[in-house]
């Protein structure tokens, strides 16, 4: 005897059997609980090495005084010893080769981040030494005075 | 020598008690061996910022968004800098514009449309922001398909070939640390730059804070110098009224500040 609800049922069971499969080819292996608890460990465990493997692109200054040992000393030894070569040298990843030259900010706008006159109380940004951009030296390049590396230096 | 059946019971049944214990139970762990019995990591990364020092350049944000390949003009962010400046009258005015990434070198703008006169602030500060990495984080809680989540070391990962880009998350941060990563199509975010610290480094934002208001902490390491601050000294955290449990603590947080 053939029961007519009999063939809708072989078909969904078909397609349970098939999204079962499905899901063994796609989900990765390492996909499971990898942390404290299935709330916040529920991953792909390969993910973390992926992202440990992202590229790196700021070096350090530790990386710049291998070769540029003169500028880091003088740095050391000036106002501006806190900031770091990157932060106006740009992102040292790949210097020297392949990318022999960096791309220097000498402009005005990065100078101004620090030393555009703030009159804000509680921050530091006060005691910062301090222009209002209109009224000194407009629209020239800080560098034709003051030496970044040595701010103290008359260059004049 | 007698032995009553009571006590011929007793002692081997005890005796029989004691066999089962293996020599093992009396071994006194150290701590680092518990740790590792129970496969626990000997990491926690936390966070310091002290909004005493922050000044506004911004070179965090610029230092982020060239490290991480966050595209640089779009107006999405890791991590930001904000701005409080509260005048006389108790109006705090707020404003980070495109994150603080290229700076504050003006005065905020006030309603009238005119910059605020310096002689009416009672009071400012800036309050840099990034991921809190929290310990009950509500963005891994929601994810449906397990593309983000944390890391034993106490940092939430997104998984950008996992992810579907359903904005659940986006949703879910009550930080608002969350985006939508304009190249990838996925949910991204400040991640401590998790390459760097693994690696030995500081993240890109704490190495190029010149004034030292980001600093970076290993909690479980109680001779680190940023975790002695963070356990002695008076830090507040941002929202904690909503029990995710943050890891960036702040030195100075105004109750301005949300």
């Amino acid at each position: 005897m053939k029961w007519h609800v009999l063939r809708p049922l072989w078909v969904a069971i078909a397609l349970v059997g098939a999204i079962f499969v499905a899901r063994a080819l796609i989900v990765p292996d390492d996909f499971g609980v990898h942390g404290r608890n299935f709330t916040y460990g529920f991953h792909r465990l390969s993910n973390i090495q992926e992202w440990r493997d992202f590229p790196i692109k700021y070096q350090g200054r530790e990386a710049c005084v291998e070769c540029h040992e003169d500028n880091v000393a003088m740095l050391d030894r000036a106002s501006h010893a806190t900031v770091e070569c990157e932060n106006c040298h740009g992102p040292a990843a790949g210097h020297p080769d392949p990318v022999e030259l960096l791309p220097l900010n000498t402009t005005r706008e990065l100078c101004l981040r620090c030393h555009a006159r703030l009159e804000l109380p509680n921050t530091d940004r006060g005691d910062l030494v301090g222009i209002v951009d209109r009224r000194h030296k407009r629209r020239q390049k800080c560098t034709r005075c003051h030496n970044p590396h040595d701010p103290a230096e008359d260059m004049r | 020598m007698t032995c009553s059946r009571r006590d011929f019971l007793k002692g081997a049944a005890g005796g029989s008690l004691a066999s089962t214990l293996p020599l093992s139970a009396f071994v006194i762990l150290s701590r680092a061996e518990a740790r590792q019995a129970i496969d626990e990591s000997n990491l926690r990364w936390a966070f310091l910022v002290d909004t005493n020092k922050c000044v506004g350049c911004g070179l965090c944000v610029k230092a982020c968004k060239n490290e991480n390949e966050i595209p640089y003009d779009a107006p999405v962010t890791r991590t930001w800098v904000e701005r409080y400046v509260i005048t006389d009258d108790g109006h705090a005015h707020i404003d980070s514009p495109m994150g603080g990434r290229d700076g504050y070198t003006s005065m905020p703008v006030g309603e009238d449309g005119e910059e605020i006169d310096p002689d009416t602030v009672a009071k400012a500060f800036f309050v840099p922001k990034l991921c809190n990495q929290c310990d009950n984080p509500a963005c891994v809680q929601v994810c449906p398909v397990g593309a983000t989540y944390q890391t034993n070391d106490g940092v939430v990962l997104v998984d950008r070939d996992w992810c579907i880009g359903c904005g659940y998350c986006i949703m879910a941060c009550p930080y608002g640390v969350r985006f939508f990563h304009p190249e990838h199509k996925v949910a991204d975010k400040c991640n401590f730059c998790y390459h760097r610290i693994t690696d030995g480094m500081l993240p890109a934002c704490v190495e190029c804070c010149s004034f030292g208001a980001r600093r970076i902490a290993n909690l479980k390491d109680p001779d680190d110098p940023v975790t002695k601050i963070i356990t002695t000294e008076r830090v507040a955290v941002l929202k904690d009224e909503y029990g995710t449990k943050p890891h960036v603590f702040y030195l100075g947080l105004d109750a301005n500040v949300r």
